[in-house]
């Protein structure tokens, strides 16, 4: 079974690779980007086919590595 | 004094760090990541470099590597645990040390010389320290220290912040901060000051023909505090 897991920065830390990557996409005109938060996808094939189980599993390996939590959140798809 | 210092796939200071501790006294021994047990050492140092490509976040493949059971083990039993640059980023990624080191304020690699004060002498590291704002050198793209507001009111009230940027003078302020880092923050300890983490490189700092020599006041008081 696949699981898909997004690790993306805490609000109001700092980004500065979204911001590069805002700028950047404003100097192309398009000026209706007002901000961009850059982040991780993960594509994970787990050998459990139970949803649920595996969504906890790929739940626990994002708390111990995938995200770091000081500065991360994650969410399971 | 033994020391030991621990190469992951990637470490390039490992070598930098074993001339200088041998240069100082230190009976030092190399260290590989897939190792299970540590000689038995008064130091263990985690080598700046790019350990596993920098993969995922500085540090954190390193940070689950097998040596590290060890190396917590002995932290934890007081140890002295040095790491520098990505030695640092990896202490955090284990949760030995506080906060996370995040990319340069300004996306740059930041390749210079620097000065920093030693704000406390309360510890193995710095205790003696005959000179207190030292010139050492930084290389690093993930030197922004940043922890919560809780973390950082913590680390100074335990007076964990070991050395921060400034001038050579002292002076610290945002114009002397290389990377954004908060409160000019460039090493601290953990609570108990036997494990340190700090972005400059003293062992880059050991002689004046290549460099500068303020490193050299870092190792000789370090082996002298440990005798």
């Amino acid at each position: 079974m696949k699981i898909k897991a997004i690790v993306t920065l805490k609000e109001g830390v700092l980004d500065p690779q979204g911001k590069a990557i805002q700028q950047t996409l404003n100097g192309m005109n398009f000026s209706e980007v007002n901000q961009i938060r850059q982040g991780k996808y993960f594509d994970i094939e787990v050998n459990i086919e139970d949803e649920k189980k595996a969504k906890a599993k790929v739940e626990e390996m994002c708390k111990k590595l995938l995200a770091n939590l000081v500065i991360e959140d994650y969410k399971i798809l | 004094m033994k020391s030991s210092v621990i190469i992951f796939p990637g470490s390039n200071c490992d070598r930098d760090m074993d001339v200088a501790l041998k240069k100082f006294g230190f009976k030092n021994q190399m260290v590989w990541h897939n190792d299970l047990e540590i000689p038995k050492s008064d130091l263990i140092v985690l080598p700046g470099g790019f350990s596993y490509g920098d993969y995922l976040r500085c540090g954190s493949i390193a940070a689950k590597s097998k040596i590290i059971k060890s190396i917590i083990e002995f932290a934890n039993s007081g140890g002295l645990l040095l790491g520098i640059c990505n030695g640092f980023q990896i202490l955090t990624e284990t949760g030995l040390l506080p906060g996370i080191l995040q990319q340069n304020k300004h996306q740059k690699f930041i390749c210079k010389n620097v000065y920093v004060k030693v704000n406390s002498k309360e510890n193995k590291y710095f205790k003696n320290i005959k000179k207190k704002i030292l010139e050492l050198h930084i290389a690093h793209n993930e030197g922004n220290y940043f922890c919560s507001e809780e973390e950082l009111k913590s680390l100074n009230n335990n007076n964990q912040i070991a050395v921060t940027y400034c001038n050579e003078d002292g002076k610290e302020s945002e114009e002397f901060n290389p990377n954004g880092t908060l409160s000019n923050i460039a090493g601290i300890f953990n609570k108990k000051k036997n494990i340190l983490g700090m972005m400059p490189h003293p062992e880059r700092m050991i002689d004046k023909s290549l460099s500068s020599s303020d490193g050299n006041f870092f190792f000789e008081n370090l082996i002298e505090n440990l005798k």
